[in-house]
């Protein structure tokens, strides 16, 4: 009996030792939980946090660009994708047969699919195919009982309804590659799938285009997958984009060309608004928005029309005739000649051992300044530049706008040639020579100028001999521009030489006369040499212009202004191999400014 | 007096003799489990509350069936169910070593019996009837402690040998428990406990891999963050983030969004208390205290002269206690993570109804508090 108390005590003394120690053992659970969940708490919240939360910026809609009369020229339209999520898909070889057909996918585009499918996670929604019509998302529609796992998602993409006519100017998205993302960290590059401009003012005003992000903050899972949206800050669109060109008046210009190459620009006299600047011919900017394929891209680069420059900023060309204007101005001015000057012409001049020829071989007799702009007399010009000196010249080239470039929002802008003894020293290491004067007076020689010069030329001699700028941007309360300080009555006088071109019976284009009653244009034609006919095609009997290849023929031009009374529209037309500036650049300069007569833009 | 004090209860005296409060303790633990459950599966009963609730249901009749039947019936079967459940570990190790690898369960069709959860009650049966039986002396003896050393060393050698860690610690902390209770002396312990540290590489030798990574994890948890100390780190974070108050029913993230490993199993005290905070888990630590102090209640009341009946009360108590321990102390980074459910809590069904039954067995004895065991 007592061995057996003992053993009992034994066992309940030793129970109760066992049962404080589990006490213990639970207080110290307590215990571990007031570490964890108090002491450490908020570092195990934050990594919670930070387990659970992410964040995607959401781009935003881009600014639009719109004509003068508010015509969208830049808009973001919808873009239907068919994406696979491939879990939900039961059979995703039934599910390709089925829509290969109704999206006419290739074999490289299954190949492509299939690749991406393993490459994801099986939530992770595939790109099929990009751009959907709507035939086909309807048909798609229609038979989704068989098509488990594929969605239709609903983007916005770059779209320019406009084309080719605007191509230039406005340029085009495309996406971001390595370098744009070194040149800046902004966040919405990071974004798949968003667009940046890549040239014209695509390029130049992107910032303000671009808008700013939104941020959708969500819930995800341990694998990634998305639970729920927590948190959308909404983005905003970017800035509108308003233009001064009229739509009507570019198409116009642009289909003016018919098969020629070349380039107009139209501005506003008076406040040197671009109305109109085309390059022809011209390629669609849509091509580029998604990526370009490598056979659009070599067919643009092979063009011989040089399709991607735009020649209204970037081409040179020697003015040719056109830039009689300014040396009759320059001469006016300097009281080298009055409008009672005459020349006589006998169709060649003698400077040292070197006869300089008229384009009229028989010779125009006696002329003053306005008969002789008129029948672009070429002996007129060489005395006149040869008395007045080339720094004359090139001053008044520079008053003029020529020689200049101008604040338009595009890159590749030329700035052409305006020579005088300084640059030809600096520039060639040689001394000016006289007879680089007289060809000078004609505007050939190392004068070049590019079609947006020459129509802010143009529109500065016509406006009364104000300074204007071209702008693409219209403003609200333009600066009055400055006055060039040339006087009103040497304008009158070349003003006057330019509207008997056209009207004058003999001028040098009056076939190009306006089809509108009461309206009156004035204009300068011009033909430049792109290269002498040598003298072993003389031989095989090409004597004239035309029976050489096309690129080696004269470019055509013709600068122009309407109405004459009271000018308001200024024109430079250049069509590359044109051959004649009355016959090919002046027809498409007065079919251009009738357009902007008829459209009478404000 | 004595006599009728030693008079046998009929079926009606019995079930009221019951401890209904011990009773509704369980029930408010398993309600906690179901309530966890349904928020696991983002505020639905299926898959897993229901069936729960299910099983509490017929864990309830095990116990209250196991209470009502005399304490002596457990007396008489203790040795054939030890033999028994040896035999079933037996089958399923030679089962698992004929070809399908990892082997825990018998599959009786409708329920899959796994043979290391009867071997605990086993285990405690076995013991308790052995040195009940003998005296003092014996039993301070090294003579007499190699019988319930051997008792102890097969099942624990085939249940590691399954391989299933957690199970086999388990039954040799209870064991050990139990050998301590019954006077073995302190030093014998710091024997055994040599002679094991000296085995252990020879041990560590015979573990699996992912054993053995399982340990290093739980030495160096960023060991390996994105594989087994990931579990760790995350359950961590679950814990960690839910506050002295919780993210609130439904409301825990890591669980509903599958950062947890486990979260409705061995993890899901976690998952309770990121949802419940500090205050719901100590709420839970502090219920199961509850219990395994009535345990030990049930363990002084019942007669002095039932010793066996205390033994198997301390013994089924310390298993309990070791499983809600080992549990939380592995959620909790405390211990390495062994594969202990948390029992009433944790989803499945064999823990539930072994430890229902356990509730049953300890419940009899103390239903017959006031007479001796009729040997």
């Amino acid at each position: 009996m007592k061995k057996s108390n003992h053993k009992l005590r034994l066992l309940l003394q030793r129970s109760l030792i066992i049962f404080s120690l589990n006490i213990l053992l639970l207080f110290t659970l307590i215990g571990r939980l007031y570490y964890i969940q108090i002491y450490q708490g908020e570092k195990y919240a934050l990594l919670s946090d930070s387990n659970r939360i992410s964040m995607q910026l959401i781009a935003p809609p881009r600014g639009t660009i719109n004509d003068r009369n508010g015509i969208e020229l830049a808009v973001n339209n919808q873009n239907f994708q068919a994406m696979l999520i491939t879990e939900q898909c039961r059979n995703i070889d039934r599910l390709l047969k089925i829509i290969t057909p109704i999206l006419n996918l290739s074999e490289d585009d299954i190949i492509r699919i299939k690749k991406d499918i393993t490459h994801h996670r099986r939530y992770v929604p595939v790109k099929i195919k990009d751009n959907l019509s709507w035939d086909e998302v309807a048909t798609l529609m229609i038979n989704n009982n068989n098509t488990h796992g594929l969605i239709i998602d609903e983007g916005l993409i770059r779209f320019y309804p406009y084309e080719k006519y605007t191509a230039h100017p406005l340029g085009y998205v495309g996406a971001v590659s390595e370098a744009d993302l070194q040149k800046s960290d902004a966040p919405l590059l990071q974004v798949p799938g968003f667009k940046i401009g890549k040239s014209g003012f695509e390029k130049t005003y992107d910032e303000k285009l671009r808008g700013h992000e939104g941020i959708l903050t969500y819930e995800v899972n341990a694998y990634g997958r998305i639970m729920r949206e927590i948190d959308k800050k909404e983005g905003a669109k970017g800035e509108d984009l308003n233009l001064t060109i009229d739509i009507r008046l570019q198409q116009a210009a642009y289909n003016a060309f018919g098969e020629e190459s070349g380039a107009a620009v139209v501005l506003n006299v008076h406040t040197g608004e671009i109305l109109a600047l085309v390059s022809v011919p011209s390629f669609d900017s849509n091509l580029f928005v998604d990526g370009i394929s490598v056979k659009n891209w070599n067919d643009l680069l092979n063009d011989e029309k040089t399709p991607m420059t735009n020649k209204a900023i970037s081409g040179q060309y020697s003015p040719g005739s056109t830039f009689k204007i300014v040396v009759a101005l320059a001469a006016l001015e300097a009281g080298i000649i009055t409008p009672k000057t005459t020349s006589y012409c006998s169709g060649r001049m003698k400077l040292g051992n070197h006869y300089f020829h008229c384009w009229r071989h028989s010779g125009h007799g006696h002329l003053n300044v306005v008969s002789a702009i008129k029948n672009s007399c070429d002996i007129f010009f060489y005395e006149t530049a040869l008395k007045l000196g080339i720094d004359k010249i090139s001053e008044m080239s520079h008053r003029l706008g020529l020689g200049e470039t101008y604040d338009i929002g595009l890159d590749n802008q030329k700035q052409g040639v305006i020579p005088n003894q300084k640059w030809k020293q600096e520039k060639l290491k040689k001394p000016w020579q006289k007879g680089e004067t007289v060809i000078a007076g004609i505007g050939q020689g190392y004068v070049l100028v590019t079609p947006l010069q020459l129509a802010t030329m143009l529109a500065r001699v016509v406006n009364g001999g104000y300074a204007i700028n071209p702008t693409f941007i219209k403003q609200q309360n333009p600066p009055e521009p400055k006055k060039l300080n040339i006087k009103p009555e040497n304008l009158e006088i070349v003003k006057k030489g330019m509207f008997e071109v056209v009207n004058g019976i003999g001028g040098t284009a009056t076939r190009a006369k306006l089809k509108i009653k009461g309206v009156q244009m004035g204009g300068k034609t011009g033909t430049t040499q792109v290269r002498r006919i040598s003298l072993k095609e003389r031989a095989k009997g090409i004597i004239r212009d035309e029976d050489l290849p096309w690129k080696y023929r004269n470019h055509a031009w013709f600068m122009a202004y309407a109405p004459h009374d009271n000018p308001k529209y200024a024109v430079a037309v250049i069509a590359e191999h044109g051959r004649s500036g009355s016959g090919v650049a002046a027809p498409i300069a007065s079919k251009i400014l009738e357009e902007a007569i008829n459209l009478n833009i404000e | 007096m004595l006599l009728n004090q030693n008079r046998e209860l009929n079926l009606k005296e019995r079930f009221l003799h019951l401890s209904f409060i011990f009773i509704a303790f369980i029930c408010l633990l398993a309600i906690i489990g179901c309530m966890t459950l349904y928020s696991v599966a983002g505020g639905k009963m299926q898959p897993w509350a229901l069936n729960q609730a299910i099983r509490f249901g017929l864990g309830i009749l095990i116990l209250l069936i196991a209470a009502l039947i005399r304490p002596e019936f457990y007396y008489k079967i203790a040795t054939p169910f030890y033999l028994f459940t040896l035999a079933l570990l037996i089958i399923v190790d030679i089962a698992g070593h004929i070809g399908m690898g990892a082997q825990r369960w018998i599959h009786l069709g409708f329920f899959n019996l796994q043979p290391s959860e009867l071997m605990k009650i086993a285990i405690v049966l076995e013991l308790a009837k052995y040195f009940s039986n003998i005296p003092i002396e014996s039993i301070r003896s090294i003579k007499g402690i190699i019988i319930p050393v051997i008792l102890v060393a097969v099942p624990v050698a085939l249940i590691i040998l399954q391989p299933d860690l957690g199970t086999s610690l388990m039954i040799l902390f209870c064991a050990a428990a139990l050998f301590y209770l019954a006077g073995v002396q302190w030093w014998k312990f710091a024997l055994g406990i040599g002679a094991v540290t000296a085995a252990a590489p020879v041990l560590w030798h015979f573990l699996h891999d992912y054993q053995k990574n399982r340990i290093l994890t739980f030495l160096d948890p960023e060991r390996d963050p994105l594989n087994t100390g990931y579990h760790i780190i995350q359950a961590k974070i679950a814990l960690g983030s839910g506050g002295l108050w919780g993210k609130g029913f439904l409301s825990g993230t890591q669980s509903h969004l599958n950062f947890l490993p486990e979260p409705h199993t061995d993890f899901i005290f976690t998952t309770y208390s990121e949802e419940f905070g500090m205050i719901g888990g100590s709420i839970v630590i502090l219920l199961n205290l509850l219990i395994i102090t009535y345990g030990y209640w049930f363990a002084f009341r019942i007669h002095n002269n039932n010793y066996f009946g205390k033994m198997v009360i301390l013994g089924l108590n310390t298993n309990y206690f070791l499983y809600v321990f080992i549990n939380i102390a592995m959620v909790t980074g405390l211990l390495p993570v062994v594969g202990i459910p948390l029992p009433l809590i944790s989803y499945g069904g064999t823990v539930i109804l072994s430890v229902m039954a356990s509730f049953g067995i300890m419940l009899s004895f103390y239903v017959n508090r006031d007479r001796e065991l009729k040997k």
